[in-house]
């Protein structure tokens, strides 16, 4: 560019030429959050034909529903103020020795896992595995830690983690209840000696769905009626290892299923719940190396017996096969999903924690079997030690069976000073009431630990040593079976092996590091450094989500700071930071409405309404949260919500109306003109609106769902709010309620949060996955009004550009009343499976071959793209990905012509793959340099697909979930 | 697109081949065109009583789950065992191999009043 400097008032989004600084040095991370520079929007305004940035947005969103002012949060600080203030509040949380267990266990993170995975950009800024040839790697890394957890719980399938232990649990009584033939009033069993926050969440859960939870010790469970199953503990929260043989008998004798909620690292010694009859078995993989975190993020396992494949919830990885018959991975049975299924998925869970998933499988492949026993043995013999020195103490061991966990009885006379030299000594115990305490070990515990813990309960020696063989493991539940065989946990001893197999998987996956991910509806923007390194910090790693509140103050203050933004941001002041995802924000906002209508006296009123262009995830929330789903149309050409349809539901229902879903800006990434009127119909019905948050990032500081109607919404703090997409998790989905919801907010059994009104429990821990907040508390500071405004306000650009770029040789469906899109855009593709034999997936894959990881396919509109640059992507990346896809209809056109063939072309034979391209043979009639080195850009750096098209179908046709033996990588090179 | 023209067909797609007393039911080659490759079909037990226009199962693709609509009244009196193993079989063969139910229909005269080939044609447009 000239001499001339561009300047962009952010308030007003005005931009001129003006002589001087330019105006982003006074917002100094916003210009490195947002990637086109000053000079590239006045580019792309002109493109458009807007005046100025405002001109544009003005034109988008429809005036009745603008925000008109600045949002009321802190002015924007510099990284380095940003992170001196994030520092001062982390060390207002204490950290102190946690042996409270209750399901959280602190552990060792190897420092190579710390540093080059869950601190690398290429693992956390991954997508969900969508796109399996450019997902090779994590697949991999998923299909370790299913094969991880089908060993340790002798179950033969496991799928790649659900968010927490809780709703893990939950879902398998869901899973009983869907596999089993009807019953009337179904009951479900759960033993009293469950984790509390577990048997919350599953109460929650069972009211919804009309099952009746009946709580108790295991010893008085009784089967048959409508009893379908049981819940048991593994060893017990209070570390009790129970034999539940015989109850398995009973259950099965009965028709009904058992759950088990084990602990992994318990399992390496104990019989497996596979082998003593469990149906079932879900846990927490947290202990095998994830931070505590303050609740999470945590990958919870779920594993089963093949015949309930079908009724599996969550991502399950399968192997396959690709084109040329090369072992492939991908996500397997995908019609089990949500997305699919709508309302009649026995789930609503889209998403895994990938990241803490892959990072607990690498904790096995990183130790072995032999580790793993070492780990287990060394925490076992330590908690033998301590209850030794208890009892020489004169206190009674509760249990005669535990692994790491043990109660310890105390008189009462003694327990005031023992609280006080625990206190002393900065130890966490758990409180079982006046004459009982809970501890919990791990693998952290050193001999000074050992010795704080006794020295507290009044020893003044050291803790004395034991003989080789003991143990305090029930001999008929010694663990005979091996597990961990596969090679992969054999031949990465060494860091130098490890470190090599972690970079040779990381290596196969596109991530943001390589490319922009125009995934619409995913909003795949930055995620910058100096969000992400407190995440690490150990005063906000290691803190056990029940600790007393005192020793996190620092973290409360951030979540009171973080609600107050969120509210002020949707206009929906009463901010719930439970929901673990965006699918559990759904949840929980709708047992909110829920909750609401009964303080009424109006239970009765169960319909909830969803325009047919919802994604799949709304119906099967409404459904979990007890309603009934009536399907609102939209329209054809526009993409709105049929208002007459919408009028004529709400008569049709009458009386009964409970809520509506809907998503803004719609799904079709348009802001809809009709919103006010459509909440305002809801309303006068009886019924509230819930606003699907999943878009927000059109309207952050522009317009807010409280102003427009809305009574609740969630937002995804991983799309709109910085959280990395961590590969497929961890996500965020936090809920912003109306005054009048406030008090049916959800709450929690151990740590009260919530409203008052509250019964409802979505998570394991109190805050979800608090760990994770300080990115967007992070990003919130460092953007500050004008920043988040300009965000939105470009992001709105750049999907405009795009889809100016590509109208010419691409249809853009649904635009609103000025002709533009929101902050995404779809281009129909449908017209070339005529034309050319060519269809959208032939499209996504080429595009792999140019380098880029495709945008969302055939959502919502099958046959379609739905593209989201977001406001992160310089205009370079977005003009390159314009030329891409230029490109491709180009090549469409040779086949349009007949000059390429309509079967052999570059299109339908993508991606490329090296082995492919370098291959002796090449008998195709196109070369080999248009097919691996379609641009320019490719030319100078090329980002290769590991395999090529995967044959998804014969995969689901022949399931594999677990590592497959050497033999099948053997011959392929 | 074949529609084999002593089948009857339904607007969910199914056709009904009368063999005697009995029918065999299926899914049609343009059901089949739009699912893309079938990994499993969820078929009901024999002794199943099925009313027309009812669901009675479902057939999944990679990317997509559907619906088996009964196409008349009756009770089903044998299912295509082979289907469990290789799905396939509908796409290879949807008319003969891929068939799914072997049925009593309650009354004949439903069957007859179902779409003709032709009829069936016009409608998806083949």
């Amino acid at each position: 560019m000239g001499a001339v400097k561009e300047t962009f008032d952010a308030a007003t989004g005005e931009v001129a030429a003006q002589p001087g600084e330019t105006h982003l040095a006074a917002v100094p991370f916003a210009s490195r959050h947002i990637g086109p520079q000053p000079t590239d929007l006045a580019d792309m305004l002109e493109l458009l034909g807007h005046r100025s940035l405002d001109a544009l947005v003005d034109a988008a969103i429809p005036e009745p529903i603008r925000l008109g002012r600045p949002l009321a949060i802190p002015a924007a600080k510099t990284e380095v103020a940003m992170i001196r203030e994030l520092q001062e509040l982390s060390k207002r949380n204490e950290v102190w020795r946690s042996f409270i267990g209750m399901g959280y266990h602190d552990c060792f993170t190897p420092p190579m896992i710390t540093r080059n995975i869950l601190e690398s950009p290429r693992w956390y800024t991954a997508y969900t595995p969508y796109q399996p040839e450019i997902s090779q790697g994590r697949l991999e890394a998923l299909l370790n830690y299913q094969t991880m957890v089908s060993d340790l719980t002798g179950l033969p399938l496991a799928n790649a983690s659900l968010l927490d232990e809780a709703t893990a649990a939950a879902e398998a009584m869901a899973l009983t209840l869907a596999v089993l033939p009807p019953r009337r009033a179904p009951v479900f069993l759960v033993a009293d000696s469950c984790h509390p926050q577990t048997i919350a969440v599953l109460r929650t859960r069972a009211e919804a769905r009309g099952v009746r939870v009946v709580t108790g010790p295991v010893a008085g469970f009784r089967f048959g009626g409508d009893v379908i199953g049981a819940l048991v503990q593994y060893p017990t929260t209070e570390g009790a290892v129970e034999d539940y043989r015989e109850l398995c008998v009973q259950a099965h004798a009965h028709g009904a299923l058992v759950t088990a909620a084990a602990d992994l690292l318990a399992l390496t010694l104990l019989t497996p719940p596979g082998e003593w009859g469990a149906d079932i078995c879900v846990g927490s993989s947290q202990r095998f190396g994830v931070p505590l975190g303050f609740g999470g993020p945590h990958a919870a396992f779920f594993a089963t017996r093949d015949e309930h494949k079908r009724h599996l919830p969550g991502r399950l990885i399968g192997v396959s096969k690709d084109r040329d018959g090369r072992l492939a991975l991908r996500m397997a049975l995908q019609t089990r999903e949500q997305h699919i299924r709508r309302e009649k998925a026995t789930s609503n869970v889209c998403t895994a924690q990938v990241l803490l998933a892959v990072m607990a499988g690498m904790y096995a492949v990183y130790h072995g079997p032999e580790g793993l026993e070492r780990i287990a043995l060394g925490v076992h013999r330590r908690t033998l030690r301590l209850a030794r020195g208890l009892e020489a103490l004169g206190h009674r061991i509760v249990h005669a069976h535990w692994f790491d966990t043990i109660v310890v009885e105390v008189a009462p006379s003694r327990r005031w000073g023992i609280d006080a030299a625990l206190r002393e000594r900065r130890i966490n115990v758990r409180d079982l009431g006046p004459t009982r305490l809970g501890i919990a070990l791990d693998e952290t515990v050193s001999e000074q630990d050992l010795a704080d813990l006794l020295a507290a309960f009044g020893s003044h020696g050291t803790p004395e040593r034991l003989g080789a063989a003991e143990h305090r493991l029930p001999p008929a539940l010694r663990r005979a079976s091996p597990y961990l065989t596969h090679p992969v946990f054999h031949r990465n001893r060494s860091e130098t092996a490890m470190l090599r197999y972690m970079r040779e998987l990381e290596a196969r996956d596109f991530s943001l590091t390589h490319t922009m991910i125009p995934l619409g509806s995913c909003t795949m923007k930055l995620n910058a450094t100096s969000e992400l390194a407190p995440v690490t910090w150990p005063r906000f790693q290691r803190l056990h989500p029940f600790c007393p509140p005192e020793q996190a103050r620092g973290y409360h203050e951030l979540f009171r700071q973080l609600e107050a933004w969120l509210g002020e941001v949707t206009g929906l002041p009463h901010v719930s930071l439970q929901p673990n995802a965006g699918s559990q924000g759904e949840y929980a906002g709708l047992l909110a409405i829920r909750g609401w209508h009964r303080s009424r006296g109006e239970d009765h009123r169960r319909v909830c309404l969803i325009p047919q262009s919802a994604h799949g995830t709304n119906p099967a929330s409404a459904v979990m949260a007890g309603f009934e789903v009536v399907v609102v149309r939209t329209h054809a050409e526009r993409g709105d919500v049929d208002l007459d349809d919408l009028r004529a539901k709400l008569a049709e229902h009458a009386g009964r109306v409970a809520a509506l879903m809907v998503t803004y800006p719609s799904t079709y990434g348009v802001f809809e003109g009709g919103i006010r009127e459509l909440c305002a119909l809801v309303h006068e019905a009886g019924g509230l609106v819930y606003l699907d948050g999943a878009n927000l990032n059109a309207m952050v500081g522009l317009c807010r769902p409280g102003d427009f109607g809305a009574d609740v919404c969630h937002i995804n703090l991983h799309k709109t709010f910085c959280i990395p997409h961590g590969g497929g998790g961890p996500g965020m989905g936090p809920i912003c309620a109306a005054p009048r919801l406030a008090p049916f907010l959800p709450t929690h059994p151990v740590v009260p949060v919530g409203g008052d009104g509250g019964e409802a429990v979505v998570s394991a821990a109190p805050w979800g996955s608090a760990s994770i907040l300080p990115i967007s508390w992070a990003y919130i500071r460092l953007m500050g009004p004008d920043g988040l405004a300009l965000a939105s306000k470009v992001a709105i650009l750049a999907a405009n550009y795009v889809a100016k770029r590509l109208a010419g040789a691409y249809p853009v469906l649904y635009t609103g009343a000025q002709g533009l899109v929101a902050h995404e855009c779809i281009i129909d593709l449908r017209p070339f499976k005529a034309s050319a034999g060519i269809d959208v997936e032939d499209v996504a894959k080429r595009l792999i071959d140019y380098g880029f990881h495709p945008p969302t396919v055939s959502f919502p509109v099958a046959g379609t793209l739905m593209i989201e640059p977001t406001e992160s992507e310089p205009k370079e990346e977005l003009d390159r990905f314009c030329d891409a896809m230029l490109a491709i209809r180009e090549e469409i056109r040779a086949i349009e012509d007949g000059r390429a063939d309509r079967d052999r072309n570059v299109l339908r034979l993508a991606p490329h793959t090296l082995l492919q391209v370098a291959a002796t043979a090449w008998d195709r009639p196109y070369s080999r340099e248009e097919a691996a080195f379609p641009s320019a850009e490719t030319r100078l750096r090329k980002q290769w697909p590991a395999v090529t098209r995967i044959d998804g179908a014969w995969g689901d046709r022949n399931l594999v979930c677990t590592c497959p033996p050497m033999e099948a990588y053997a011959g392929q090179s | 697109m074949e529609f084999p023209s002593d089948l009857r067909y339904t607007a969910d797609h199914e056709w009904l081949r009368a063999e005697g007393a009995e029918a065999v039911v299926g899914i049609t080659a343009f059901a089949v065109d739009q699912l893309g490759d079938v990994v499993y079909v969820d078929l009901p037990q024999p002794g199943t009583r099925l009313f027309a226009g009812a669901p009675f199962g479902t057939v999944e693709s990679v990317k997509s789950v559907s619906e088996l609509v009964a196409p008349v009244d009756g009770e089903v009196v044998g299912v295509n065992a082979g289907l469990a193993d290789h799905p396939e079989l509908v796409n290879q063969a949807c008319y003969g191999e891929g068939w799914m139910l072997r049925i009593r229909p309650a009354d004949p005269a439903q069957a007859a009043a179902l779409k003709s080939a032709d009829e069936y044609r016009a409608l998806v447009g083949g």
